[in-house]
């Protein structure tokens, strides 16, 4: 009988992990894992300031507050110097004066607010920062859209590049890779005319930015976990309590 | 006509304070019948002494309840239910409000792990045949508040106003709209719009923070009546209250307290440490319980190349989607396979007669050329039926034993292949389709029936053990 119960429990064990081992069926795009290290306030502080001069023009964040920038350790007057440009006040929203009609006259669709961007942008082919950190350094010239501009995991993407001063301009050229026995061409990002910053330091620089923009999905989320573990060492030491009492109440039931 | 006065309560308690609270009970119980509810639910509630594992889940069903009504409290003074700050002020709530992220977080962990809890406190019932005579109420209440559970759950989903939640919510209520001759009415009256809009927002968050909480708390309030009345079923499934005491206390029962608010409270913090390690390390439980796409604010022009229900709806989901046009000729089979069974099996002449005409129509409404109805009206009511099947749970079984613990290999294997279906048929439901995926569902949706229609006849011929007299210790 005892034998039979464990299986049942067994079976459920294993049950549960049923989900878990099927692997996800449909299209997948490879994205390259974002170096991030959400602790690295100076990493953040880059990552707000690149936000501020090249994303903040178009798309806002909205739901961000600047004086929130407190948590990745600026003080009000750092930011209200640094990362303010349009006059507004220091606990106000990010938010752009670009009339969205506008935008999406020039764009093709307006540009999406990125407040929640990094956790929009999670999927099971990666994490949102993944997704970023990729797209970001994915741009490659292409005559043929209208912004003269095409990115290799976003297809015919409104945004132009707007980081090219920075990266360089990429082109999608042929290459050819070993295959299984064989060569064959697959397309791929080569960089054409170098920019401003080395690819190594470009990359760099979009990981601060990636950094940040995770940072800004969710400011709270490096709060949540140093009072996350202290929420369970509190229930794990209710727990000795709680167990004790149990086997104190129990030792007479038979 | 005056009360008996009621005698002086004896408040057993050490201290200086005895005699103060003593009369202070004494006042309260004269006017209100305090002590004997608290002896007939808690202090005098004999529970078999047996319970394992399993036992807990109800309780922590009850503290889910409570977390997300207080967590919900403290939401709605902040939400905004409109279509045009909805998305914002959740943001809001996670960004602004102190706190808020907690409260947020753990009231949408909350409506998983109230999910999980349910769903293991109805796999326990299906093991141990909780829901047999005299339990059937217990179990019929049981069920309308996992049906209301559910729909509190899709109205609440909406909430956010995110992708997800707007095209979730299309789906289903598009679902109404494959109805004959009432559909797109209906689809309509339940919107409050030829579209979902504010006024669809407005009235599922009446639904969601009202409506629903208080038929919730009605049915949990009968549940837990229906209980107490006959008393707690246990994992060897046999009645403690056939061997009594000279004072009528049954000899395998304890008081419910101390001995089960002292163990339940184990479980409540390990359920707690499992909680909040979601809550502060994972709150989006990988997409599973918060969907990524649901951080984009509902857009109504943009349908998402992939809609998939949360997580505990998906194996309803899969059903619905099972059903598809080759597959009606299949169910057709299976229904007149039913109707031949039942006339090799059945003694009662009526029910043969029934069991014809109602097979009969079934299969000229399932592939009877002109009278047919469509497969995607079909597909509703499969999925209608998958939930609302449990009901019939109490009759369907005719084991001369209840717990699983004294039945066959047949039922044994039955259960396990409907849990396991169970899964498969949820995994499926959050992929896209493939044409693998919708035979697997379509075999799945077979079995998921197949668990229940085929249970009056493999239950009582399976080879049960004898259940023994006393509860067991183990």
């Amino acid at each position: 009988m005892i034998k039979n119960m464990n299986k049942i429990n067994r079976l459920f064990a294993i049950l549960l992990l049923v989900p878990a081992l099927a692997l996800a069926a449909g299209d997948h795009v490879r994205l390259d894992r974002a170096p991030i290290n959400e602790e690295d306030h100076a990493s953040l502080q880059r990552g707000a300031r690149h936000f501020a001069n090249y994303c903040l023009n178009c798309h806002s964040a909205s739901y961000m507050r600047f004086n929130r920038l407190q948590d990745i350790g600026l003080t009000e007057a750092q930011i209200r110097d640094n990362l303010v440009f349009t006059g507004v006040k220091v606990g106000e929203l990010m938010r752009v004066a670009m009339d969205p009609k506008d935008a999406k006259n020039w764009f093709g669709v307006a540009p999406p607010d990125l407040s929640v961007i990094a956790r929009s942008r999670a999927s099971a082919d990666g994490s949102g920062a993944d997704w970023l950190y990729t797209y970001l350094r994915s741009f490659y010239r292409d005559a043929e859209r209208p912004t003269g501009w095409n990115n290799t995991i976003f297809a015919n993407v409104g945004m132009p590049h707007a980081l090219w001063e920075l990266q360089g301009e990429q082109v999608l050229a042929e290459r050819k890779v070993r295959g299984e026995g064989y060569m064959k061409t697959e397309m791929a990002l080569k960089l054409d005319k170098p920019g401003q910053l080395t690819p190594a330091q470009y990359d760099e620089m979009v990981a601060d930015l990636v950094n940040y923009m995770v940072f800004m999905g969710e400011p709270v989320r490096s709060n949540r976990k140093t009072i996350g573990m202290f929420v369970l060492m509190a229930l794990g030491l209710l727990f000795i309590f709680v167990y004790a009492l149990k086997k104190e109440y129990w030792k007479d039931v038979h | 006509m005056a009360a008996t006065p009621k005698e002086p309560v004896e408040f057993s308690g050490a201290g200086p304070l005895n005699a103060p609270i003593s009369g202070v009970l004494t006042w309260v119980d004269q006017r209100f019948p305090l002590m004997s509810l608290w002896r007939d639910h808690l202090s005098q509630y004999y529970a078999p002494k047996n319970f394992n594992f399993w036992y807990f889940f109800g309780g922590l069903a009850m503290l889910v309840l409570v977390i997300q009504i207080v967590t919900g409290i403290f939401l709605v003074m902040h939400y905004k239910p409109s279509a045009a700050e909805a998305f914002a002020s959740v943001e809001y709530i996670m960004r602004d409000v102190p706190m808020g992220w907690l409260i947020r977080y753990m009231h949408s962990t909350g409506a998983s792990a109230f999910f999980i809890v349910i769903y293991l406190h109805m796999f326990r019932g299906l093991m141990y045949g909780s829901y047999r005579q005299p339990r059937e109420l217990i179990w019929i209440f049981g069920m309308l508040i996992y049906l209301c559970l559910m729909a509190e759950a899709f109205f609440g989903y909406l909430l956010p106003w995110g992708q997800m939640s707007f095209w979730g919510a299309q789906v289903i209520i598009n679902l109404f709209d494959a109805l004959p001759l009432i559909g797109p009415d209906l689809s309509t009256w339940i919107r409050g719009d030829f579209v979902i809009s504010d006024a669809t927002l407005n009235r599922f968050f009446a639904f969601h923070v009202i409506a629903l909480p208080l038929v919730l708390l009605g049915l949990v309030a009968a549940h837990i009546m229906a209980l107490h009345e006959v008393g707690s079923n246990n994992p060897d499934g046999v009645e403690i209250k056939k061997h009594k005491d000279a004072q009528g206390r049954p000899l395998d029962g304890i008081p419910f307290h101390p001995y089960y608010t002292v163990k339940d409270m184990v479980g409540v913090v390990v359920f707690l440490f499992l909680f909040f390690m979601v809550v502060f390390f994972a709150p989006e439980m990988g997409g599973y319980f918060l969907e990524f796409n649901n951080f984009i604010p509902a857009d109504p022009l943009k349908t998402p190349p992939h809609i998939a229900p949360v997580w505990y709806f998906t194996p309803y989901y899969s059903i619905l989607r099972a059903i598809t046009e080759d597959f009606m000729l299949v169910l057709a089979i299976g229904v007149a396979a039913y109707v031949v069974l039942i006339w090799l099996t059945a003694r009662n002449q009526r029910v043969k007669f029934a069991a014809s005409v109602i097979g009969l129509a079934l299969i000229v409404l399932m592939k009877g050329g002109p009278l047919a109805i469509e497969a995607k009206v079909w597909g509703v009511v499969m999925m209608g039926a998958a939930t609302l099947i449990f009901f019939l749970m109490p009759w369907l079984d005719r084991s001369p034993v209840k717990s699983i613990r004294y039945k066959g290999p047949l039922f044994k294997a039955a259960l396990t292949s409907f849990v396991i279906v169970f899964l498969v048929l949820g995994y499926y439901g959050t992929q896209t389709v493939t044409p693998a995926g919708t035979i697997i569902s379509q075999v799945g949706t077979l079995i998921y029936f197949s668990f229940f229609l085929l249970m009056p006849w493999y239950s009582a011929i399976d080879k049960t053990k004898p259940e023994p007299d006393r509860v067991t210790m183990r």
